[in-house]
């Protein structure tokens, strides 16, 4: 075997292990100097990125991936926990070090005058750890205990501005509501456990009978992993925690928001796949009456967040209800895609879903970086006490211009074309549907054009007179995100046919991601 | 390759962006017939606002919280529902989860 086929086949386990020991030797490597602390960071982050590529390119030309740690065999006392590596999970995971990557170059300048950045770094990555380990396992219990890291670690990060009263205040509300969705999460997965003896996903999924207690854990899981993922009516720890947490910091909490929209994709295509479509009462099939659960919830979210938006003053929570709205564009599709089950149109939601939720992190990310690098020249969060800021900052109104058009989902630009595939899919189950998605994209562009004349506009402050353009680490991190942005937005399809198709395939063919554990390991 | 299909429609960014260069062009060459006297500096290029005097672009500039400001109030029912949803208060937010989840619960249970 040579070292290329080692390193592949390990490399799940790397994947978690290398950012998981690297936070921990962190708080050393900071002792030694602050630029190979930051460098260290990057090169944890670089290395564990190889990594999910070299695992990436496995999984999408020869399919899923199994990893057993512990017991090799079925053999009494069974202690082992299987991480199962399909598309869906691949994709999710380059989302994740992309992002985290960005980040960390972004937090060089951002945070170059603050203490305790071991400590951030260190939670960092668990938070990356955290993330990782939610896609790419395949036992629902060990989904929970990265859920609960992901909850601890981005808490503690949400409150890194400890001096601030406010950031404090967010963390206390963010882990009171993401504790509470763990536990119950705990619950439901106690209740699987109780009635199947079984905590791999595939293996439940092969036993499950669709009772009346599976309806009730069906219920729990999508209430409790939607308001983790910011789902309306459960959003409002959302923008009060993207807020005030450091904005280097939202990206990394991004990352984990989008984990738990994973976890819902898994929950309805892999876990209840088999019996979506059994019939309940009134002869109506469960997929329709779940699917119309979610595209309810989908446009709750839609609404109330490019309303909430169009009022807000404070940019970081404007756009934290703009990223409501966002996560409602992915549940619309996921739940037309659930709906129209089987139609052509189904597999056009779930690639415009899975498409948005890259779309939704290249852009949504973009414009939280443009507000951190508002912030850090001016050192101001209201849109009332900032104004001209385009004569300094040239290349961050760039910046912010590609990420306003992108969620606002203006061609040609990456957001419309995941939108332009939402649009015509959710048009088929019902017009409506379209319209109010329409008007939410064409509210979210009011909204980023009232940001652009109130904070790049306008006459130039006297007290802003000396701002200049943000530091080149905070410039190169904005810039890789509207390359990204521009680049998807022109060549859709390098993406789509690349990763976004094959993991829609890979969440409808969910008879493959069971067999692979069922048929005998 | 770089049409992006739906099944009932398709999109082609780079046909769009020629699309858009060339209309450009056309709206910049029409441009170029127009004739350009007036004279900067003078009263041709100030700003008419109904005869009144114009103050300096500091005053004039409408601040954040002010814009859509018909928008709002003719919304102003829906968003003092909207505000009172969104108390800030820790519970609430505990509330609204066990809200949604007693509604699932009960759509559950009756199918």
């Amino acid at each position: 075997m040579t070292f290329l086929e080692t390193l592949l086949q390990q490399s799940p386990v790397l994947i978690i292990a290398t950012p998981l020991l690297s936070a921990f030797l962190m708080p050393l490597v900071s002792r030694i100097h602050a630029k190979v602390r930051d460098v260290f960071a990057l090169v944890v982050l670089g290395v564990t990125s190889c990594f999910v590529g070299l695992l990436a390119s496995d999984v999408l030309s020869h399919g899923p991936r199994i990893y057993i740690f512990g017991a090799q065999n079925l053999s009494f006392p069974l202690v082992r926990i299987l991480f199962e590596v399909d598309s869906m999970g691949v994709f999710m995971a380059i989302i994740t070090v992309m992002l985290a990557s960005i980040a960390v170059v972004y937090s060089w300048s951002f945070l170059h005058q603050q203490d305790g950045l071991d400590k951030y770094y260190t939670l960092l990555l668990l938070v990356v750890t955290s993330a990782l380990g939610m896609e790419l396992t395949g036992d629902i219990f060990n989904f929970f205990v990265f859920l609960e890291i992901s909850c601890i670690a981005s808490c503690a990060l949400i409150a890194f501005w400890v001096d601030e009263g406010e950031a404090l205040e967010a963390a206390f509300k963010y882990i009171v509501v993401s504790s509470i969705g763990a536990l119950f999460v705990l619950f439901a997965i106690g209740i699987f456990y109780a009635q199947y003896n079984a905590l791999n996903i595939a293996t439940l999924a092969h036993l499950l009978q669709f009772t009346f207690l599976d309806k009730i854990v069906l219920a729990i899981l999508l209430v409790s992993l939607g308001m983790k993922a910011g789902l309306a009516p459960m959003h409002m720890w959302m923008p009060d925690s993207y807020g005030r947490a450091p904005p280097s910091i939202i990206l990394i909490i991004m990352s984990a928001t989008l984990a738990s929209v994973y976890g819902i994709l898994r929950v309805m295509f892999t876990l209840y796949g088999n019996v979506l479509t059994t019939s309940l009462r009134f002869s109506l099939p469960a997929h329709v009456i779940i699917g119309w659960i979610l595209i309810a919830l989908a446009i709750v979210s839609i609404l109330i967040g490019v309303i909430m938006a169009l009022v807000q003053t404070d940019l970081l929570r404007l756009i934290g209800y703009a990223g409501v709205a966002e996560i409602g564009y992915m549940f619309l599709a996921i739940g037309t895609s659930i709906v129209a089950l089987g139609t052509s149109y189904a597999t056009v939601a779930l690639h415009g879903g899975l498409f948005h939720i890259l779309n939704d992190a290249l852009d949504i990310g973009l414009l939280f970086l443009v507000a951190g690098a508002i912030y850090y020249v001016t050192k101001k969060r209201s849109l009332d006490d900032i104004s001209g800021l385009a004569r300094s900052m040239k290349f961050t109104t760039v910046f912010f211009i590609i990420g306003a058009l992108a969620v606002a989902g203006m061609p040609p630009l990456n957001g419309f074309t995941s939108k332009f595939l939402i649009y015509e899919s959710v048009y088929q189950v019902n017009p409506i549907l379209s319209i109010i998605a329409l008007l939410g994209s064409i509210l979210l562009l009011a909204i980023f054009i009232k940001v652009l004349y109130a904070a790049f506009l306008g006459p130039e402050l006297p007290e802003l007179k000396d701002v200049k353009e943000a530091p080149r680490s905070m410039l190169l991190a904005m810039g890789f995100l509207a390359v990204f942005a521009v680049v998807i937005g022109l060549f859709p399809n390098l993406v789509l046919d690349t990763l976004v198709k094959p993991a829609a395939t890979a969440l409808l063919d969910h008879a493959q991601y069971i067999s692979m554990v069922v048929g005998g390991l | 390759m770089f049409s992006l299909e739906s099944g009932s429609g398709f999109w082609n960014p780079v046909l769009w962006v020629l699309v858009v260069f060339v209309l450009f062009l056309l709206f910049y060459g029409i441009r170029g017939f127009g004739r350009s006297t007036y004279k900067k500096g003078t009263e041709q290029t100030k700003v008419f606002l109904s005869g009144n005097k114009e103050t300096s672009a500091e005053e004039m500039h409408v601040k954040a919280s002010n814009l859509y400001w018909g928008f709002t109030t003719s919304m102003k029912s829906l968003y003092s529902v909207l505000r009172k949803m969104h108390t800030g208060n820790t519970s609430d937010y505990i509330l609204w989860f066990v809200l949604v989840l007693a509604v699932l619960f009960l759509i559950m249970g009756v199918m």
